[in-house]
C-alpha cells in the first residue's frame, strides 16, 4: 500500500510536467492548427540557456527566468519566420516543417554544448520527507506542482477573463471574421506561439534535474509522453491536455514500479495507439462538426 | 449632401479573372444602397473588396476622404466600416456576450467607451439578452443573424456593409430586420450597403438600388424608380 501511494504521488509529479507540456502543445493547435513536433527541442535549447545563465551567474533563478523569457521570444521567432511561410493546404507541411526545426536545433545545441550529459541541479532538494510515516513527496515535488498551478490559472484567467484572451479565441476560431472585427490575427497567432513556447520551455525546466541532465535529445520522452497526454485530452480541451498529463504520469509510474522501468516508455506508445484506434477524439473530446 | 463611400472604376477578383469590372458607386451618409443582381454577379465579391479580405486589383475607394486603398482588414473597423460577411459569421464557439464584446473591443482604451455600450445592442435584439451565455451554435438562424448585426453594430460603424442578411429567414425575421436598419438610418445616420436576393425587401428599405450583372453595374436608380421599372426587373431581377 506504501509503494502504491509513493508511486501515485510520484506519477502525478511527473505528470504535472506532462500536462504542462501537453498544455504547450494544445495551445498551438488551437491557434494554428499545427502539432508543434519542434517544441521538445525549443523547451531544450531555452534549457540550455537557462542553465548556462544559472551556471554562470550562480543563480538558479535568474536561469529559470531566462529560460522562459527565452521560451516566449523563441516561440514568437519560429512562427514569425518560419511558421508563417508554410504552405497550410497540407497538414503534413507543418509538421515535416517542424521536423527540420528539431533536427536544426537539435545539431546547434550538439555544436554549442557537446552530445553528453550536463549536470541540471534543482532548486529544491529532491528527497522526498515524510508524511504518515512515508516518504511521499519532495520539496522539488510541491514546486512542480505549484509552478504547473499558477501556469493552469494564469491561462485559464487569461482565456475567460481577458480582451486579449477573447481576441485569441476570437481569431482561432473565425480568422477573417476577427479581422473584419478589428483582431490583428497574425499577431494573436505569435502571441499563441510564444506563449506556448514559455509554458514549454517550463515544462522543461521542471523536467530536466528528475532526468539525466541536460542533452539536445532530453525532451525526447517528454515529448511522446506529452504528446500521448495532449490527444488523450482530445488536443484541443486544454483541461483534457492537463488531466491527459496526470494520466499518464500515473501510468508511467505505475508501470515502471511494478513492471520495470524499461518498460514505461513502451507503455506510453502502447497507450498512444490504442487512444488514436479507440478514441481519435481524445477521452474528453466530443466530436463536433464547425458549422459557419 | 456629400458622400461616404466613393468607388470608382474598381476592378478585383480571384486569381487573374476579374469578377468586378470598373465598378462606381457611392453611398452617402445615413443612406441606405441596396447591392441587387443575380448569383455570381459579383455582390459578395463587391462586399468582401471594399473591406480589404479581397485585394483591388485597380481602382479607387475612398471613405470620408480617406483614400482605403492598402488599409488592412484588420484597420477598416477604426476607419468606421463593419462587414457583415454572408453565412452570418457568428463565431460559434464564443458566448452571445463574448461575440458582441469582440465587436467593441476595437473601442476599448478610448475614453467614455464602457461594457454599457453593449446594452444598447441587447435594446435593438431583445431575443439576445436573454441567451447572453448561450454559445453561437446553440442559436437559431434568425438569432445568429442579429447576432453578427449587433456585433457589427457595437463597433459603432458610420458604414454597414451586410451580405445578404435575409438568407435562409422566415419572412417575418428578415422585416424586422430591414425595419431596424431604416430606423438605425434614420436615428443614428447609418449608411448600409445592403447586398441582397431579396430584391423587394431591399427595396422596402433602400434609398437607392444599384443592379450588378456579370460584375458590372448595370443600372444606378432611385429605389422607386427601380422597383416601378418592369423591363429592368426582368432583366436583371428574374421577377
Amino acid at each position: 500500500m506504501d509503494r502504491f501511494l509513493y508511486l501515485t504521488f510520484d506519477g502525478l509529479s511527473r505528470g504535472a510536467v506532462y500536462s504542462a507540456f501537453a498544455l504547450a502543445l494544445v495551445l498551438i493547435w488551437r491557434a494554428a492548427r499545427i502539432v508543434n513536433f519542434a517544441q521538445g527541442a525549443m523547451a531544450v535549447a531555452t534549457a540550455y540557456a537557462g542553465y548556462s545563465v544559472a551556471d554562470a551567474t550562480g543563480s538558479y533563478w535568474l536561469g529559470f527566468v531566462v529560460a522562459i523569457t527565452g521560451g516566449l521570444v523563441l516561440g514568437a521567432v519560429v512562427e514569425r519566420v518560419v511558421m508563417r511561410f508554410v504552405d497550410r493546404s497540407s497538414p503534413l507541411n507543418g509538421v515535416v516543417v517542424a521536423l527540420g526545426l528539431v533536427l536544426i536545433i537539435q545539431g546547434v545545441l550538439g555544436m554549442i554544448y557537446g552530445n553528453e550529459y550536463r549536470p541540471a541541479p534543482a532548486p529544491f532538494s529532491r528527497d522526498a520527507f515524510e508524511i504518515g510515516g512515508v516518504a511521499l513527496l519532495s520539496r522539488y515535488d510541491l514546486f512542480v506542482f505549484a509552478a504547473v498551478g499558477a501556469v493552469v490559472v494564469l491561462l485559464t484567467l487569461l482565456f475567460t477573463r481577458t480582451s486579449t484572451g477573447l481576441r485569441m479565441r476570437a481569431a482561432a476560431f473565425a480568422p477573417d471574421v476577427s479581422r473584419l472585427l478589428g483582431v490583428p490575427v497574425g499577431g494573436m497567432l505569435t502571441l499563441g506561439w510564444a506563449l506556448a513556447a514559455a509554458v514549454g520551455s517550463l515544462a522543461g525546466m521542471l523536467v530536466v534535474p528528475t532526468e539525466l541532465g541536460l542533452h539536445p535529445n532530453a525532451m525526447d520522452l517528454l515529448f511522446i509522453s506529452a504528446f500521448t497526454a495532449a490527444v488523450l485530452g482530445g488536443l484541443d480541451s486544454p483541461v483534457g491536455a492537463v488531466a491527459g498529463g496526470l494520466l499518464v504520469g500515473l501510468l508511467l509510474a505505475y508501470v515502471g514500479g511494478y513492471l520495470g522501468a524499461t518498460v514505461a516508455p513502451m507503455a506510453v506508445l502502447i497507450l498512444l495507439v490504442v487512444v488514436l484506434l479507440g478514441r481519435p477524439d481524445g477521452l474528453f473530446g466530443k466530436a463536433k462538426a464547425r458549422t459557419a | 449632401m456629400t458622400d461616404l463611400l466613393e468607388v470608382d472604376g474598381l476592378t478585383a477578383g480571384y486569381g487573374a479573372a476579374p469578377v468586378l469590372h470598373d465598378v462606381a458607386l457611392t453611398v452617402g451618409a445615413g443612406r441606405i444602397v441596396a447591392v441587387l443582381g443575380a448569383n455570381g454577379a459579383g455582390k459578395t465579391t463587391l462586399l468582401r473588396t471594399l473591406s480589404g479580405l479581397l485585394p483591388a486589383t485597380s481602382g479607387r475607394v475612398t471613405f470620408d476622404g480617406v483614400d482605403l486603398r492598402g488599409v488592412q482588414v484588420e484597420r477598416m473597423v477604426r476607419h468606421g466600416i463593419a462587414h457583415v460577411p454572408e453565412g452570418r459569421g457568428v463565431v460559434t464557439e464564443l458566448t452571445v456576450a463574448e461575440n458582441l464584446r469582440l465587436g467593441s473591443l476595437w473601442r476599448k482604451r478610448k475614453p467614455g467607451s464602457k461594457a454599457t455600450d453593449l446594452d444598447e445592442i441587447y435594446d435593438l435584439f431583445p431575443a439576445l439578452a436573454g441567451r447572453k451565455n448561450h454559445l453561437g451554435h446553440q442559436l437559431s438562424g434568425g438569432e445568429r443573424q442579429m447576432l453578427a448585426i449587433g456585433r457589427a453594430l457595437a463597433a459603432k460603424p458610420r458604414l454597414l456593409l451586410l451580405d445578404e442578411p435575409s438568407l435562409g429567414l422566415a419572412p417575418k425575421i428578415t422585416a424586422q430586420i430591414m425595419g431596424l436598419l431604416r430606423d438605425l438610418r434614420d436615428r443614428t445616420g447609418l449608411a448600409v450597403l445592403l447586398v441582397e436576393q431579396n430584391v423587394r425587401g431591399a427595396l422596402s428599405v433602400a434609398d437607392e438600388g444599384i443592379v450588378l450583372n456579370l460584375g458590372r453595374v448595370a443600372a444606378r436608380e432611385r429605389a422607386d424608380k427601380l422597383a416601378a421599372d418592369t423591363d429592368l426587373r426582368h432583366a436583371y431581377l428574374g421577377f
